[in-house]
């Protein structure tokens, strides 16, 4: 069982895969004097000019809403915070191997954990962000209460979602290099195609329709129920993104095993 | 523990025409690419204690075979099986990020090579001390000098005895202080059970560490044996020119004789003579002696310049000289030209076996053309038969003034 091994391995180096994750953190803010701050400003600015474009200057409202002056930041918000962490996993991973080509050409370690650190980096940045939307909805008086437990099937699809698609995206982009640059392209399609700075039914019925094929539309939908009308999620609509997440760790894993060896080779 | 076998080991590296061969190739499943081998067919065993030099010219797969070895790069065929943990001297200091302190360094290193957080913690104090780097453990990398780096390394990578160490040249680094701790340390893990592979040019390091030798010449084994008579045909193979020859022959005791070069002149007869011109093979220290070398040219030379060097038992050269710096040239030989040079000098050399090779050549070295190289030419053993006691392989007799 390769894949056992693998998970075996990268329990071994646990402590390598966890300090990794810690120097990750403390070099990116070592040498700047506002530290960790820093990981929050970038989605916190996001956050403002949306909110600020569209519910103030643009006097968008969501229908049912009127009431709640922050709706529309609240909705922004859900879908924007998980969408981060869809986008900054899947492009790091995308890289991962490349980014540390040197690394896994001079010594010998599981190559799974590179994939790991991504994962546990870009998590940590979630919750930090996540904590602070959290504050938000606490002062606001918006607060979710035992609803955010369904945040955590939903989060965990997503991740193994984007595991299941980074770890086969990123060992195809050793091999052609296309790949990492056409994932970022197709990232922003696939973020203005995903109703987050907009909402579904601003569009025409046909177009709804197509949106469906997007899998990602039913959890980012669920987010943001959760978060604005306080409803739970619709497990069922998750169905198409569940079976897609396991073809899609099965595949990835098949695929970064049978290549993994050839990895060093083409770096 | 520490066995290390490598059986039916080869490399190819794929090489693919054009940027959509591989495309192609996924796509159809019909293979468009070429494959360059640079490991064919390795085969051998070391056993639990031994150390085995790796040789061979730039290029003949030393490398690859150790990233093998190590697990870093995969072989297309056959296998590596290593018993135990296996440790690697070959990047030192890889995974050092220059914006963190020796001390993080340390740690993220150790978990790079399968250690455990407590195991790195109990052995700090170790690999401070070996390290000797003082203050600046708790300083960035940055600031480090590379000799520092490397010491560090060293001493993270050696802090638990592996089953296994691989030690690249990376030790020619650092000062000729901290070498020698390296040594010694490895010199320790060896006497401990530890199995030694060793990669390096350099003659003496291999000579004096290992047990035996490996060379490898365009990824294939070419010569597996004592480390001295591997060393001599790899250097005959760096002198050798074109159409020149390497030939082996063995001693009576076993040990192989290389003759290399292109010939236009040879080493017809060495011999060792006392004063009373007698040939001897056993020599009191100091006592004078006469080495008769008789050389005949096989082509028109203009110029030749003929040398003898000294080596003891584990090769390294006691004394050289040659017929050049000596203000002695042999110049205008005619085919079938016989010549007979004596070279007259005290055995001030320790007790001990030493072998003479000559050379024949042009100008001051060999590099040039070599027209014969001959290792091993004549063994003789130094005895101390009257000399006050002493060690060493040079006989440097002192005169002892007492002061008042």
């Amino acid at each position: 069982m390769p894949d056992l091994i693998m998970f075996r391995a990268l329990w071994t180096y646990r402590g390598f895969v966890w300090s990794s994750v810690a120097r990750e953190f403390s070099a990116r803010y070592r040498e700047s004097l506002l530290g960790a701050i820093w990981s929050v400003a970038n989605p916190l600015a996001m956050i403002v000019i949306y909110t600020v474009i569209f519910s103030q200057l643009m006097r968008a409202t969501l229908p049912g809403q009127e009431q709640q002056p922050f709706a529309f930041s609240i909705y922004i918000c859900a879908g924007i915070i998980t969408w981060t962490l869809f986008s900054e996993m899947l492009q790091r991973m995308t890289n991962v191997f490349i980014e540390h080509g040197n690394l896994i050409k001079k010594s010998n370690f599981p190559r799974i954990c590179l994939p790991a650190i991504v994962t546990l980096t870009a998590l940590i940045n979630f919750a930090i962000i996540l904590a602070l939307y959290l504050l938000f909805l606490a002062i606001i008086g918006h607060w979710p209460g035992w609803l955010l437990l369904a945040l955590i099937p939903l989060v965990a699809l997503q991740v193994l979602f984007t595991v299941g698609l980074g770890i086969l995206l990123g060992t195809l982009n050793v091999f052609f290099r296309d790949i990492g640059q056409l994932t970022s392209v197709v990232l922003h399609f696939w973020f203005w195609l995903t109703p987050i700075v907009y909402t579904k039914t601003i569009l025409p019925p046909s177009v709804q329709e197509m949106m469906r094929l997007n899998p990602l539309e039913p959890l980012i939908e669920s987010y943001q129920g959760l978060f604005l009308t306080h409803e739970w999620p619709n497990f069922a609509a998750l169905l198409p993104l569940t079976l897609i997440t396991i073809a899609l760790l099965l595949i990835g894993a098949r695929f970064f095993l049978s290549r993994v060896g050839e990895l060093v080779d083409e770096l | 523990m520490g066995v290390l076998v490598v059986a039916n080991l080869s490399k190819a590296y794929k090489r693919y025409p054009g940027k959509w061969a591989r495309t192609l190739e996924w796509l159809t499943g019909h293979p468009r690419h070429e494959k360059t081998w640079v490991l064919r067919d390795i085969n051998f065993r070391v056993e639990p204690g031994e150390s085995v030099g790796i040789v061979g010219v730039n290029g003949a797969g030393k490398s690859t075979l150790l990233k093998i070895i190590t697990g870093t790069t995969r072989p297309s065929s056959g296998e590596v099986r290593v018993d135990g943990r296996i440790a690697a001297l070959l990047e030192l200091g890889m995974g050092f990020h220059p914006d963190f302190t020796g001390r993080q360094n340390v740690l993220i290193a150790g978990q790079l090579l399968g250690l455990h957080r407590e195991e790195i913690g109990t052995r700090f104090g170790e690999i401070e001390d070996f390290a000797e780097i003082g203050e600046y453990i708790d300083r960035t990398v940055r600031t480090y000098s590379s000799g520092m780096q490397m010491r560090l390394a060293f001493s993270v990578a050696t802090a638990v005895r592996p089953d296994v160490l691989i030690v690249d040249e990376a030790l020619a680094v650092g000062d000729a202080y901290f070498q020698h701790k390296c040594f010694a340390r490895i010199r320790r893990f060896r006497e401990q059970g530890t199995t030694l592979l060793i990669v390096s040019h350099d003659k003496s390091a291999i000579q004096t560490l290992c047990d035996r030798a490996i060379l490898l010449e365009d990824g294939v084994v070419i010569r597996d044996g004592p480390p001295m008579e591997v060393m001599d045909f790899y250097n005959a193979i760096i002198a050798e020119k074109e159409n020149a020859t390497v030939e082996v022959g063995r001693l009576q005791d076993g040990r192989a004789v290389t003759r290399s070069g292109t010939g236009e002149a040879r080493v017809e007869s060495v011999t060792l003579l006392d004063e009373q011109d007698r040939a001897i093979e056993f020599v009191n220290v100091g006592q004078a002696l006469r080495l008769k070398i008789q050389i005949q040219a096989y082509q028109e030379l203009p110029e030749l310049t003929l040398g003898y060097m000294i080596k003891d038992r584990l090769g390294q050269t006691v004394f050289g000289t040659n017929t050049y710096h000596l203000g002695e040239p042999i110049t205008n030989l005619l085919p079938g030209d016989r010549r007979t040079y004596v070279f007259a000098f005290p055995a001030n050399l320790g007790p001990g076996s030493y072998s003479i090779s000559t050379a024949l050549h042009t100008q001051d070295n060999h590099l040039a053309a070599n027209y014969e190289w001959r290792d091993l030419a004549l063994i003789f053993n130094v005895i101390n038969i009257d000399r006050d006691y002493f060690i060493g392989v040079n006989w440097i007799p002192p005169e002892v003034i007492v002061e008042e």
